[in-house]
C-alpha cells in the first residue's frame, strides 16, 4: 500500500467532503469556529479508523445480506464511546457540537468507507484508509472553519488559542451572515468548485505527461 | 399556554423558522441527491414525513419505557438507529404488500431513509427538548413537512440550474449548494419569528 498516494487521495483527488460529497451535513453545520472543526474532525477520524479496522477484521464473518445493519451497529458502538468520552473530558466541545456527535452514526463517510474499502481490504490497509480519509475530512473542516470564522467573526482559532481567539478584523467589520447557515452553503459551494478546478488541472497535467512519453 | 397553541408553535417552528434542511443542516445528502426532479423530490418528501412521524413515536416509546426505565440512556444512539433501521425495513415490507402503487413510487428512497440524518436527528432532538409523546409525533411529522417544502422548492430551482451557463468548475454541486444557500437566506427571514 502506498501511503503517500492514499494521503493525496484523501486530501485532494478523493477527498470525502470536497470530491465524494459525503458527510455534508456536519461539514456545514459545525464549522463556525476552529475548535469545533478540529474536535469534530478528530472524533470522526478516530471512529473511522476503529470501525474500518473492526469491519475489515470481521469482513469474512458478516453475511452479505445483513452487512449494512452489522456495519451500523459497529459504527454506533464506537460513536457512543466517543460521545461518552467527550462528555466526560471535553464537555465544552460536547456542548457546542450537540446532536452532531451522535449523528456521526449516519455520517455517510464512515458507512461509505466501510462498504467501499474496509469490506474488501485487509486490516492494516483499512486502518491506513481510515486515517487518510479522516485527515482529508479534518482538513476540509479546518479550511471551512478558518474561512468562515475569519469572514464571519473576524477572528482566528476561537477556542483553540484562548476563548476568543486572535482578532484579525475589528469587531464592526465581519459579516455575521457567513457563520449563519447561509454561509455554510456558500463556503462549501465555493470550496467544491475550487477542488473541481484543481482536480481538472491535475488530470490535464497527467494527460500531457502521458502524451509526452 | 394551551396544548393546541404549543403544538401549533412547535409545528410552525419545525416547518419554517427551524427548517431541518436549511437551518439545522439535517438531511443534506438526500436534499442534494434526490432534488433533480420535482416528482421524485415530492415522493422522497412524503416518505420522509411518514418515517419521521413513525420514528418519533417509536423512539419516544422505546426511550421512555425501555431505556429510562432500565437506566440505559447512554445506549440511545445505538438503540435509536436500530429502531429506525428496523422500522424502515418494516414499512418497506408493509407497503410492498398493502400499497404496491405507493411502494413502486417510493422505490429506492425508502431504504435510503435509514441513513438520513434528519430521522435520527429528530429522534435525538425530541429527547433533548424533553417533548411529550404527542409533541414528539407532531415535531416529527412537521419536521418532515419542512423537509418536503425545502426539497420541492429546491428541485424546481435545480431544474433551471441544469441549463444555465456558468464557469466549468461550478457546474453541478457547487452551483446547487450556492442556490441552496440563497434559499436558506430566504428562510432566515422566519427566524426570530415568535407566534405568542
Amino acid at each position: 500500500m502506498n501511503f503517500k498516494k492514499q494521503l493525496k487521495e484523501g486530501l485532494l483527488t478523493n477527498n470525502p467532503v470536497l470530491s465524494q460529497l459525503l458527510g455534508m451535513c456536519s461539514t456545514m453545520a459545525i464549522t463556525t469556529t476552529l475548535f469545533n472543526g478540529i474536535g469534530m474532525g478528530l472524533s470522526v477520524t478516530i471512529i473511522l479508523i476503529c470501525s474500518n479496522v473492526v469491519i475489515s477484521a470481521l469482513r469474512k464473518l458478516i453475511p452479505d445480506k445483513i452487512r449494512i445493519a452489522a456495519y451500523i451497529v459497529v459504527i454506533a458502538g464506537f460513536v457512543t464511546m466517543v460521545d461518552l468520552l467527550l462528555k466526560a473530558y471535553l464537555p465544552a466541545l460536547s456542548d457546542s457540537l450537540g446532536v452532531f456527535i451522535p449523528l456521526i452514526v449516519v455520517n455517510c463517510i464512515i458507512l461509505g468507507r466501510a462498504e467501499a474499502f474496509a469490506s474488501k481490504h485487509g486490516v492494516l490497509a483499512s486502518a491506513v484508509d481510515g486515517l487518510t480519509q479522516g485527515i482529508g475530512y479534518t482538513a476540509a473542516l479546518v479550511v471551512m472553519c478558518i474561512i468562515r470564522e475569519f469572514l464571519g467573526s473576524g477572528t482566528f482559532g476561537k477556542g483553540v488559542l484562548g476563548a476568543d481567539g486572535v482578532r484579525i478584523l475589528p469587531a464592526q467589520y465581519p459579516a455575521l451572515l457567513v457563520i449563519l447557515p447561509v454561509g455554510g452553503f456558500l463556503t462549501l459551494g465555493c470550496l467544491i468548485a475550487l477542488t473541481q478546478w484543481i482536480n481538472r488541472k491535475l488530470a490535464e497535467k497527467e494527460k500531457e505527461k502521458e502524451a509526452v512519453q | 399556554m394551551s396544548t393546541f397553541v404549543l403544538l401549533f408553535t412547535i409545528s410552525l417552528n419545525a416547518i419554517l423558522a427551524e427548517n431541518f434542511i436549511l437551518v439545522k443542516f439535517l438531511g443534506i445528502c438526500p436534499f442534494m441527491g434526490v432534488s433533480k426532479k420535482t416528482d421524485t423530490a415530492l415522493g422522497m418528501g412524503l416518505a420522509v414525513i411518514f418515517v419521521m412521524g413513525l420514528a418519533s413515536a417509536a423512539t419516544w416509546l422505546v426511550n421512555e419505557y425501555l431505556l429510562v426505565a432500565l437506566d440505559l440512556e447512554f445506549m440511545q444512539t445505538v438503540v435509536f438507529i436500530l429502531v429506525i433501521a428496523a422500522l424502515v425495513q418494516f414499512v418497506e415490507m408493509f407497503l410492498q404488500k398493502a400499497l404496491p402503487a405507493l411502494y413502486q413510487a417510493l422505490g429506492i428512497y425508502l431504504p435510503l431513509i435509514t441513513t438520513n440524518c434528519a430521522v435520527l436527528g429528530v429522534a435525538l432532538l425530541n429527547i433533548q427538548n424533553g417533548y411529550t409523546f404527542i409533541e414528539s409525533v407532531i415535531y416529527g411529522v412537521t419536521g418532515g413537512v419542512g423537509f418536503t417544502l425545502a426539497i420541492v422548492l429546491f428541485s424546481s430551482v435545480r431544474q433551471r440550474l441544469e441549463d444555465c451557463d456558468c464557469p466549468k468548475a461550478f457546474k453541478g454541486y457547487p452551483l446547487a449548494l450556492i442556490a441552496a444557500g440563497l434559499l436558506a437566506l430566504s428562510f432566515m427571514g422566519f427566524s426570530g419569528f415568535k407566534v405568542f
